[in-house]
């Protein structure tokens, strides 16, 4: 019973695509896959939506939406309603079919990384031996589509923006890079399945995931940062900063487009995030080892949730970066401790069991945090603000 | 230590939203169609025009004297002056308004008519919900919708009104003993007269 709860989702497809001859089987049940991601993720994207405005809400003391439906609970539809009656407008001298052709593209840019994330036990659409691999070219093509958008509008907010988003990006990329190539050097595989089942088994009762290590815990906090960094959420939000670029690269943008590019945004999001999950978090593995009964699936898209929760609480908490702050914190703070968090990941490795390793590398991680976090304040380089000429 | 502030903030706004939950007076919001905060007391939004008694048409305390029209700095008041006369509160003949309107279009509730009315009968109104399909027409009102009772003014401003009753109870108790000692003073002289006649 419990093993088919677990592969309820397996067993309908291959149940759906068992009355189809042999020859069309594989094609039959890819496009089926295709179409519950490309309808779920969307869905949950409506609901995170509406959660994310009621949460924003409540940390500002206030109620945020409630007039649709019960509780405010239609408003996507209402949004969505709105985004595709509203005027499509092309600015007459953007280069239409750039301009057309960016959102689309960053949809189905960020729909390919959903490929490859095992979103429960043999819930995977394509098996890959480099599926790390393939989600970080998929990622980095984003970047295009944003500055597609940026540069096709002929628009100087845009271009702004959309300069802004691929500096961000591309400082951000390598943190992300390096930040997961540790748990590539631990797992021994670049395959997403074989990471997560390297983190699924239990220790009294206690999961083996990569967070509940010294070199993980950094790891995820930089993948974390560079995560959100990624997906141009606050106090990231450079690219979009409306108060000094109207809506960075996607101003030009009305109607359904845009809603493409709100879309895409927080499609990234949810990808990202299972892409931690999966890495850090143990993808679709319980916490405990008593809670394994409950299906796998559940545990991955909880996980999923839980890290939405953490990005609207950041957003809801920290003001936005100035340039400088953000790349100052990418190339001089964040990046060493990547680079460090390898070579601590390294001697994790070969130091072999015993708690002399998790002394030897807490204690260097604590460090050297410390100690650069401490040098960079004092230096003025990242830390509170100070103004020149505004005093 | 670095991120501290980050904790700190992270700590605040969790603080904020779990307790958005269970505290109600940290919600501000009032959820205006539904819920309503009277308005304050000293609340104006735009003028109207105070009336006596149970007829609007014959209470109405504006002798037209247009010294509002002339002051209000939009020129939102248009007053026409009528041909004859009718006794006012202290028994007074006085000219009355035959037509005054106020488009509160143009209107901007900076409240000079109300100070500028040496005879009380312009105030400022705390009704705010306005809002019209027709905006030349339902926007201009006429002297019918302006016109108020006094009763409505007590309840509105009720400090304001009290002193504004007050304020016109000794005129009028000053007007009738100036009446009053004409009046003994005519029948003296009507006795005199008699008097010297007989």
């Amino acid at each position: 019973m419990i093993e088919k709860l677990d592969q309820i989702f397996v067993s309908l497809l291959h149940w759906l695509v068992s009355s189809l001859p042999a020859t069309l089987q594989p094609l039959a049940g890819v496009l089926l896959s295709v179409v519950a991601i490309v309808c779920l993720f969307p869905a949950l994207f409506a609901l995170t939506t509406v959660f994310e405005r009621k949460g924003l809400g409540r940390i500002q003391n206030r109620l945020g939406p409630n007039r649709i439906g019960p509780f405010g609970f239609f408003q996507p539809i209402a949004d969505g309603i709105k985004s595709l009656t509203k005027e499509d407008i092309v600015p007459l001298s953007a280069d239409a079919v750039v301009h057309f052709l960016a959102p689309v593209v960053l949809v189905v840019a960020v729909f390919m990384g959903f490929a490859v994330l095992p979103m429960g036990r043999h819930m995977v659409l394509v098996e890959m031996d480099a599926g790390l691999l393939f989600y970080f070219a998929m990622g980095a093509s984003t970047e295009l589509a944003v500055f597609m958008a940026g540069w096709s509008s002929r628009n100087k907010y845009s271009l702004l923006g959309a300069m802004r988003a691929v500096a961000q990006m591309i400082s951000y990329e390598v943190i992300l890079l390096l930040s997961s190539v540790t748990v590539v050097m631990m797992a021994g595989s670049l395959s997403l399945t074989k990471i997560v089942e390297a983190q699924s088994s239990y220790t009294w009762g206690f999961p083996h995931w990569y967070i509940f290590t010294p070199w993980g815990c950094a790891g995820f906090v930089m993948y974390a940062i560079a995560a959100t960094a990624e997906t141009n959420r606050s106090p990231f939000d450079l690219p979009e900063g409306e108060s000094e670029l109207v809506a960075g690269y996607h101003t030009e943008y009305s109607g359904f487009k845009f809603a493409l590019f709100f879309l895409g945004e927080y499609l990234a999001m949810f990808s990202i995030s299972g892409l931690g999950t999966t890495l850090f978090l143990g993808g679709w593995s319980a916490p405990f080892s008593f809670l394994t009964w409950i299906p796998s699936w559940t545990w991955f898209f909880s996980k999923l949730m839980l890290s939405i929760f953490v990005f609207i609480w950041l957003r809801g908490t920290l003001p936005r970066l100035r340039q400088d702050q953000l790349m100052n914190f990418a190339w001089k703070f964040v990046l060493p401790m990547c680079l460090l968090n390898l070579l601590v990941a390294g001697a994790w490795r070969f130091m072999g069991e015993g708690w002399p390793r998790w002394f030897v590398c807490s204690v260097i991680l604590v460090a050297a945090y410390a100690g650069l976090g401490l040098s960079e304040m004092r230096k003025g380089k990242i830390g509170p603000r100070s103004y020149r000429y505004a005093e | 230590m670095l991120g501290e502030g980050i904790a700190k903030g992270l700590a605040e706004t969790a603080k904020n939203f779990f307790g958005s939950y269970v505290s109600a007076e940290r919600m501000t919001t009032v959820e205006y169609p539904e819920q309503r905060i009277a308005p304050f007391e000293a609340a104006r939004v735009f003028p109207f025009l105070v009336y006596d008694g149970a007829d609007w048409e014959a209470g109405l305390r504006c002798v037209a004297c247009q010294i509002c029209e002339k002051e209000c700095p939009p020129k939102c008041i248009f007053i026409v002056k009528s041909t004859e006369k009718k006794p006012d509160f202290v028994g007074k003949p006085q000219f009355y308004p035959a037509r005054f309107d106020i488009d509160i279009s143009v209107c901007m509730s900076c409240q000079i008519c109300v100070e500028v009315c040496p005879f009380e009968a312009i105030k400022m109104n705390t009704e705010f919900e306005l809002a019209t399909v027709d905006r030349f027409g339902g926007l201009l009102l006429d002297r019918k919708q302006l016109a108020k009772s006094n009763e409505y003014y007590r309840q509105i401003h009720p400090t304001e009104a009290a002193a504004v009753d007050a304020r016109l109870a000794t005129e009028k108790a000053k007007a009738d003993a100036k009446a009053k000692a004409a009046a003994e003073a005519a029948a003296a002289k009507a006795a005199a007269v008699a008097g010297e006649g007989a």
